[in-house]
């Protein structure tokens, strides 16, 4: 397979502005959005992945695609200077050929006259994103803008702490067997719910650790695979999908994963019922419960009941989860958890997680993260895995 | 969760840092604590407007939405025939979370009567006696900067 006559460039703009002053970054990125759409004759809403460089404010394209209002399958933001855009139009076609999008919009900005004249804060990353301004005052941190979720939760649905509490349960009794984990106790529901508040409803004992650490994969084509003596896990199908605040039609009682778990599921052609294991990024208890309805492990509002009664816990309940002890009592590198759970995933494949936790005839897994904020904008990205017979 | 957000949020709070350093505080916090918004060329006209008390969000004259946080093209429909509308400054607590850590407050997401949700902060107010569903009201605190910051307070 090549991307050979698999994608084309439909439409094109280049800004005629010279000395961008009184126009913001986000804004020109827009404007030459709309620029394009308009040369190839489709509409804002026909764009199903985005590409950007680092000349883009925010985390990787998540808030400008906010800004533009985009609903995404896909979203890229490799980094390598100026000539990140040849590389996106690589990409994109990639993305293209395997089904993974239809529609790319690829665009650069920049300012660095106007921001010059203006003497503005210019930083690495593009700057400050568009709605810095009007959330920055209030004081949002990683702990509140989860809580914010985890309360409407509760209160469309009628969650509880303690059914929040399971899912730390669930996390430490798989951290007892890992010499790694940083906390090893096994701990109860009370354990949990007594712990101090830290932003309401979140106690300490819901929040992920912070640690140092990190992680790597080596991924190869099947024919190396074939030659290797190591026991290779196969991707099955993956999902993206940026979540935003929706132009103000704000919904925090779901996250993108509804979106880039429909997608793999359907590319990896399985179901639900097919997955073994579920590594699910778990930065805190309310983040795993609102991902497994999303990813359609249970309905959405009945996340509360399905974590309940170790229901997560490996050789106990119908779907074992983080057997590593999550980021919840493992660890979680540099604050990102999604590299953890695939590893996590891939162990339980190989057949080599602890002989505690390890799940019988571990054919087909699921590994979930959730990056940026459950409380507003976030990525969504989902992959399956299953072993070399899957 | 790690961000280019998260990292002007610092630069920020270093920024208010070394302002704090220089200016050491003349009178006991009678106010929430905050920083003060960063105004651009797109949002120069709504934080003129907070001076003046005034609460404002985007509506589209293509398509009719209103939406917030206000930029120039209509995240809807991408129209740029978009203009400010005031507010009533009522609206109804989407959600909140009190953070206990410090200095107790309430960060939250309001329901405008207009549309739109936003995020805030609610002030003047007894945080265990908050509820989801609950009447508010835009309550302005001057940042002493010409601007001021849309809090919000029960009715």
């Amino acid at each position: 397979m090549s991307i050979r006559g698999k994608a084309y460039i439909a439409g094109i703009y280049e800004h005629p502005l010279r000395d961008g002053t009184g126009k913001t970054l986000p804004q020109l990125h827009a404007e030459v959005a709309k620029g394009a759409l308009e040369d190839a004759g489709l509409s804002k809403n026909d764009v199903d992945a985005y590409y950007c460089a680092g000349d883009a404010p925010g985390l990787g394209g998540i808030n400008q695609a906010e800004y533009m209002g985009l609903r995404l399958n896909q979203i890229d933001s490799t980094e390598t200077g100026g000539s990140s855009y040849i590389s996106h139009v690589n990409h994109a076609a990639q993305a293209i050929a395997t089904g993974h999008c239809k529609v790319a919009l690829i665009t650069l900005a920049g300012r660095p006259r106007a921001d010059a004249k203006e003497k503005y804060f210019a930083k690495p990353g593009g700057g400050a994103p568009a709605e810095y301004g009007f959330e920055g005052p209030f004081r949002p941190t990683v702990v509140n803008m989860y809580g914010m979720a985890a309360m409407r939760h509760m209160y469309e649905f009628g969650t509880t702490s303690e059914q929040l509490a399971w899912i730390k349960v669930a996390a430490s009794h798989h951290a007892q067997y890992n010499e790694h984990a940083m906390l090893r106790n096994v701990v109860s529901v009370e354990d949990v719910v007594n712990s101090p508040m830290v932003s309401d409803p979140l106690h300490r004992l819901d929040c992920c650790v912070v640690s140092d650490g990190g992680g790597a994969i080596i991924m190869v084509a099947p024919e190396i695979a074939r030659d290797l003596k190591r026991s290779c896990v196969k991707v099955l199908g993956a999902g993206e999908a940026p979540k935003h605040l929706m132009g103000g039609k704000v919904d925090l009682t779901f996250s993108g994963a509804r979106w880039s778990g429909r997608k793999a599921f359907d590319e990896a052609g399985v179901t639900q019922a097919d997955i073994k294991y579920v590594s699910i990024y778990d930065s805190f208890t309310i983040t795993v419960l609102e991902t497994l309805e999303d990813l359609g492990f249970c309905e959405k509002g009945q996340g509360g009941k399905f974590v309940s009664d170790g229901n997560l816990i490996s050789g106990v309940g119908k779907l074992p989860f983080n057997t590593d002890g999550g980021g919840l009592c493992n660890n979680h590198p540099g604050d990102r958890g999604g590299m953890t759970k695939v590893l996590e995933a891939v162990r339980q494949l190989r057949g080599e997680a602890h002989p505690k936790v390890q799940v019988p005839n571990c054919d087909i897994a699921l590994a979930h993260g959730t990056g940026g904020l459950l409380g507003s904008r976030m990525g969504s990205a989902t992959v399956i895995l299953g072993g070399e017979d899957a | 969760m790690s961000s280019s957000d998260n990292a002007a949020m610092t630069s920020v709070k270093q920024e208010s840092k070394e302002k704090a350093r220089e200016k050491p505080r003349d009178k006991p916090r009678d106010k929430p604590k905050m920083r003060a918004p960063r105004v651009n060329a797109e949002t120069q006209e709504f934080w003129d407007a907070t001076a003046e008390g005034k609460l404002l969000v985007k509506k589209c004259n293509a398509c009719g939405e209103n939406h917030f946080y206000p930029r120039t093209f209509c995240p809807f429909c991408f129209s740029d025939d978009t203009e400010y509308l005031q507010c009533s400054g009522r609206g109804a607590i989407y959600s909140y979370s009190v953070t206990r850590r410090g200095e107790p407050y309430a960060i939250a997401y309001v329901t405008l009567e207009e549309g739109p949700t936003m995020l805030t902060n609610l002030i003047d107010c007894d945080f265990d006696g908050l509820s989801i569903g609950q009447q508010v009201a835009v309550n302005f605190v001057d940042t002493g900067e010409g601007t001021a910051v849309p809090f919000f307070t029960p009715v």
